[in-house]
């Protein structure tokens, strides 16, 4: 279990002082100006020797995506974008540090700014989000307030912050889609290349960040970056938060050690698996998009990226969601693909005519009321959408319906069986053409 | 020049190229739904989604560049894979999805045998579907009398949607809604207000949108296709002709880079019901006021014996806006063996003079050089009205930056932004002295193109706007060494022919506007004039295709050949010399107009020594030897606009106009369609709300 001292999110749960008197007690800007004196070059090495990885779901070392930005800033200038659009079902730590630590993200924009010379920052809040923006427009103000930030500022740095409200589509969330989308035109994804850090807001350099990677970054400045790799494994270090959620007793977002066996976490902070652990049917570890891990894997799951990735499945967020043996998983998949049906942007085709297709052929496999045959069609279809997209999205929604499909392939059987025992008085299923 | 390996073949291409470029360069077919190469990239379709060694997923080859990619790290060249398994599986993929909301109503679509989607199909598609639900339906939209939507077979490709904003700059079509939900629409559902908006039709890959004039009339293997020339304005783009019998079915562009690029106009495509309507398709005489219906042998008859006591002076021509140079080749040859000088094909009143030389009426800049021009002075001119496709180019090259454009005359939405000078010949002025802010922008530009309209130069002091504009350009430097930025913008088809012909006045004679008076001439020719006024009192021999104006005033009428059933020589705005082909035969007796004035010179004792088409051509090459250099353009001497400059005038304070008020109804066959009529009235209700906010 991880350290009290080792925190980095000391007010997860709001108990203490949102304000930047609190903050302050808990150590956010604490020699702030010392860390922007390492200058660009300093900031960015130290933060990849930390080995902080993106927790936005991809996992892409923050430090290295920060040494993509240009080396010397020409004519356009360079900009800094936090994505909290935070949307992914079963995801909810990007608010809980809105919210309750919002200066933490404050100070680690200003940090990221200065190693990526980036004058300008925007944060980007899902449009649900409303508490969390006001509360973060107002750690701005108070940061403002205090000359921490802005032009002229006792850093010596000058950096704008500013807040952007989005209007809650999934899609933006997705890192092009949210540089269109805060330019003001409909939320679909660019083509990349171009990749951001060479051509992204307004035509100029642009790094995209999730705003936990930005957060720890005050942290990993202040207290070194052996510090925060020497927690976790190697190539999965520091800590992260972690958002259990589903049939556990106690759901929660907690802060833990990267690696933190999936048994031990749920038991030790979210009391356990509803009716015990040998009622647990499957976990998703990473946030609706990424492939459920059947009960049996789960003993041994570490959670981290690597963990994840050697049962098929990924860290992604790290929201956990958790099924026992009560849960109608072939339902609960329909239900997710529908979630990613009424969200894809319907820019590209294999995403747009994929997702409906797969959530009604989950549909009817939910009651039962189809061919076995179809099973493995859904599994071409799925493969057919993945890797063909413009973004990841249509990856976020093949992963789970391959993850169902892989492990629960007898159940579906099952069910097609049930259905086919009992009278009905379906017309026969003819193709469309 | 970056190397590369597309399906084992090497080759040299620019690192701009993109991959798809690339492997169609090395002679790999790469199929495309969304890609076009005059519209911005937009990646959505995923069909022409290749194989590069080295990168786990497909790639969509019209989306990433040759520089894109990553090098190898022993340097050997990048190697791009079209045909293996893994693309065939991704594109069967792409179009497996594409079909399973598409209808299979190929029978009754429009689009059928010349579907991008039926002949991807054909190569990708599987026999059968495994789509068990039901399909999508789209409700239908109605974006306008010239487009039709089907919007259930739409496959999102958003080539419209790019064409609507970038080339035609009439951000009208968007996508609403999100994923299998998302629609094309014009929002409202107005109709779309562009000029060019047909070509939507032809940008399409399927049968979504369709030509609605053109709906359900006939397929494309039943149509014979003749690559022809448009006279609907000056710019004379390529277009097919495609007939059914003897009846043209519809009109299409063709590729003239220098010329329309792949676009053309509204009018130009949709014209082809006035092909049909209101055709005089015999000879017609008026005997006690009323029009009847003639042989042609009576017709000329009645012709020769008013010629007989009608002394030369008396007797004049004036040419319309869609004649051809051969016609007005034989009509000046016999107007001048009959003695007379009164010839005319300015029927505006326009003060073009051939004398002055060639570059004084031409647009010198050439069409394409509008986009090697830096700056850009529009006088009296709207553009957009009398060359739209002309004003896509404007638009193509203002889109490419650092184009600044300033306009004096007629405020109107060009869709592009300019900087507003002034109304009218003051303002010119200004410019010409270099008073005016704008003017240093010119002088500071490399090319500087003056683009003067018709409508500048169609006044009474026409000549010294035309002088004062010659001045503005050469104090501007938009004429010097190896650039001439004086360019005027024709609205007829006929003109720079006619003009080269010098089918004008000849010493003493009188201009078209004189000879229209009442009691100037006795006997007036006009080849298919019908944009001129003549007063009671003369005898009009009318020479025309369609019962508009001139068929009205007209004595006797001699039925002609429209543009698409005779083969005949057009000079368009910038010099270029054309030549279309006969796509179909003309109504009834109607005969080719060159022929009727052959026959008619013989029955009025001037027989003209040409027998064939081929004889004409030979006498107008020998006279007009730069007619002969088909698709070539002879270039005005830059000397003749400073002289031009030099001959002054004095210009009054009137405020410049467009040539043209309704670019719908401009000439006799256009007047004549239906179509037509309907997109003129939506566009006048147009600007009326426009006018009441």
């Amino acid at each position: 279990m991880l350290d009290d001292k080792d925190r980095v999110f000391k007010n997860l749960y709001g108990l203490g002082d949102w304000g930047l008197a609190g903050a302050r007690k808990r150590g956010s800007w604490d020699g702030t100006k010392a860390i922007l004196e390492k200058g660009r070059e300093g900031i960015v090495n130290e933060l990849k020797a930390s080995g902080l990885r993106g927790r936005g779901g991809a996992g892409f070392p923050t430090g290295l995506k920060w040494s993509f930005m240009p080396k010397t800033v020409g004519e356009r200038p360079h900009y800094l974008v936090v994505n909290a659009d935070e949307s992914e079902p079963g995801t909810c730590k990007d608010r809980e540090i809105m919210r309750h630590d919002p200066h933490l993200l404050v100070e680690g924009c200003l940090i990221a700014g200065c190693a990526m010379a980036a004058n300008i920052g925007y944060i980007y809040v899902r449009g649900e989000f409303i508490r969390e923006r006001e509360r973060l427009q107002a750690a701005i103000d108070q940061a403002y307030e205090a000359k921490l930030i802005g032009k002229k500022n006792i850093h010596g740095f000058d950096f704008d912050l500013y807040v952007h409200h989005g209007a809650g589509a999934y899609i933006c969330g997705e890192e092009m889609a949210l540089l269109e989308s805060l330019e003001g035109k409909k939320g679909q994804p660019r083509l990349k290349p171009p990749f951001p850090a060479n051509v992204g807001l307004y035509g100029c350099p642009t790094t995209v960040n999730n705003v936990e990677s930005i957060a720890v970054a005050p942290d990993i400045m202040r207290r070194g970056a052996a510090w925060f790799s020497g927690i976790g494994r190697p190539n999965n270090t520091g800590t992260k938060l972690f958002c259990i959620s589903g049939h556990v007793n106690k759901p929660c977002t907690v802060e833990e050690a990267m690696g933190v066996p999936l048994r031990e976490l749920i038991e030790t902070h979210a009391g356990g698996v509803r009716g015990g652990w040998d009622n647990l049917l499957a976990v998703i570890p990473g946030g609706s998009s990424m492939p459920l891990i059947p009960a049996f894997q789960c003993d041994e799951l570490k959670m981290d990226f690597d963990g994840c990735a050697a049962l098929k499945s990924s860290l992604g967020t790290a929201a956990v969601i958790v099924m026992d043996k009560s849960t109608d998983i072939i339902k609960a998949m329909a239900r997710i693909a529908y979630f990613y049906k009424h969200e894809s942007c319907g820019q590209c085709t294999p995403c747009r005519e994929g997702m409906g297709w797969m959530w009604r052929v989950l549909t009817r496999m939910a009651e039962g009321r189809a061919q076995k045959r179809e099973i493995d069609m859904l599994f071409e279809v799925t493969k057919q959408i993945e890797g063909h997209t413009i973004c990841a999205f249509g990856d976020g929604a093949a992963w789970p319906v391959q993850g169902l499909l892989r492990h629960f392939r007898p159940e579906i059987e099952r069910r097609i069986d049930q259905y086919a025992a009992n009278p009905h008085s379906d017309p026969v299923q003819v193709a469309a053409e | 020049m970056t190397k590369i390996i597309v399906d084992g073949t090497e080759i040299d291409v620019p690192p701009e190229y993109t991959l798809l470029q690339a492997c169609e360069a090395a002679g790999a077919e790469i199929p495309r739904f969304c890609f076009h190469e005059r519209l911005s990239i937009a990646g959505n379709c995923r069909m022409c989604l290749i194989e590069v060694q080295g990168m786990p997923k497909p790639q969509a080859s019209c989306a990433m560049g040759v520089r894109d990619l990553p090098p190898n790290k022993d340097g050997t060249p990048k190697i791009l894979h079209t045909r293996t398994p893994m693309v065939r599986k991704a594109r069967e993929g792409v179009m497996e999805f594409l079909l399973i909301n598409h209808p299979l109503d190929c029978p009754i679509c429009d689009q059928g045998g010349e579907c991008d989607l039926q002949d991807q199909a054909m190569a990708y598609g599987v026999d059968s579907s495994r789509y068990a639900e039901n399909k999508r339906a789209v409700e239908e939209k109605y974006i306008g009398p010239l487009v039709k939507t089907i919007m259930t077979r739409c496959i999102h490709c958003t080539r419209c949607v790019r064409f609507a904003a970038e080339v035609a700059g009439v951000p009208e079509l968007g996508a609403i809604g999100r994923g299998e939900d998302m629609e094309i629409t014009t929002y409202l559902e107005q109709a779309m207000s562009s000029e060019l908006q047909g070509n939507v039709v032809d940008l399409c890959p399927v049968g979504a949108l369709t030509s609605k004039p053109y709906a359900f009339s006939a397929r494309p293997w039943e149509l014979n296709k003749t690559e022809s020339i448009d006279m609907m304005d000056a710019l004379g783009s390529a277009i097919r002709v495609d007939t059914r019998g003897r009846e043209v079915m519809r009109i299409l562009p063709r590729v003239n880079e220098d010329v329309n690029e792949e676009w053309i106009s509204d009018k130009t495509r949709h014209v082809v019901d006035g092909l049909r309507a209101q055709r005089l398709d015999q000879p017609y005489l008026r005997e006690h006021g009323r029009l009847r219906p003639a042989t042609w042998n009576e017709a000329f008859g009645a012709i020769a014996s008013k010629l007989k006591l009608t002394r030369p002076e008396r007797i004049g021509a004036i040419s319309g806006d869609l004649a051809a140079v051969e016609e007005m080749f034989a009509l000046k040859d016999l107007v001048t063996r009959l003695g007379s000088k009164n010839l005319d094909v300015r029927q505006d009143g326009s003060v073009l003079d051939p004398a002055l030389g060639r570059a004084t009426y031409l647009f010198n800049a050439t069409l394409a050089g509008v986009e090697k021009t830096d700056a850009l002075l529009i006088v009296g001119s709207n553009p957009r009205k009398e060359a739209a496709v002309l004003n896509a180019r404007i638009r193509k090259r203002w889109r490419a930056g650092k184009f600044p454009i300033g306009v004096i005359g007629e405020k109107a939405d060009l869709t592009y932004p300019y900087e507003y000078l002034g109304a009218g010949p003051e303002t010119l002025a200004e410019v010409a002295a270099g008073k005016h802010g704008f003017a240093k922008t010119l002088q500071q530009a490399e090319r500087p193109l003056v683009l003067i309209g018709a409508g500048a130069l169609a006044r009474a002091d026409g000549a010294g706007v035309a002088s004062l504009a010659a001045k503005a350009a050469v104090a501007l430097g938009a004429v010097k060494d190896g650039w001439n930025g004086f360019s005027v913008l024709q609205t007829a088809a006929s003109r720079v022919g006619a003009l080269d012909l010098g089918f004008v006045p000849g010493q003493g004679g009188l201009a078209a506007a004189a000879m229209g008076k009442a009691g100037a001439l006795d006997v007036i020719f006009l080849l298919g004039a019908d944009e001129v006024d003549v007063a009671p009192g003369a005898f009009v021999v009318y020479i025309g295709t369609h019962g508009d104006a001139g068929a009205h005033r007209a004595d006797v009428i001699l039925p002609g050949a429209a543009y698409t059933e005779k083969s005949g020589i057009t000079v368009n705005t910038e010099g270029r010399v054309q030549i279309s082909s006969r796509a179909g035969f003309p109504p009834g007796d109607a005969r080719e107009d060159w022929a009727i004035l052959r026959a008619l010179s013989d029955v009025l004792g001037h027989k003209l020594p040409y027998d064939t088409l081929g004889a004409l051509r030979k006498a107008l090459f020998a006279a007009y030897p730069h007619l002969q250099r088909i698709d070539q353009i002879a270039a005005g001497d830059p000397a003749d606009i400073k002289k031009l400059a030099g001959l002054g005038g004095a210009p009054d304070k009137a405020p410049f106009h467009s040539a043209i008020e309704d670019f719908y109804l401009t000439n006799p066959i256009a007047r004549a369609s239906a179509t037509m009529a309907e997109c003129s009235a939506l566009a006048e209700d147009r600007t009326s709300m426009t006018a009441a906010e």
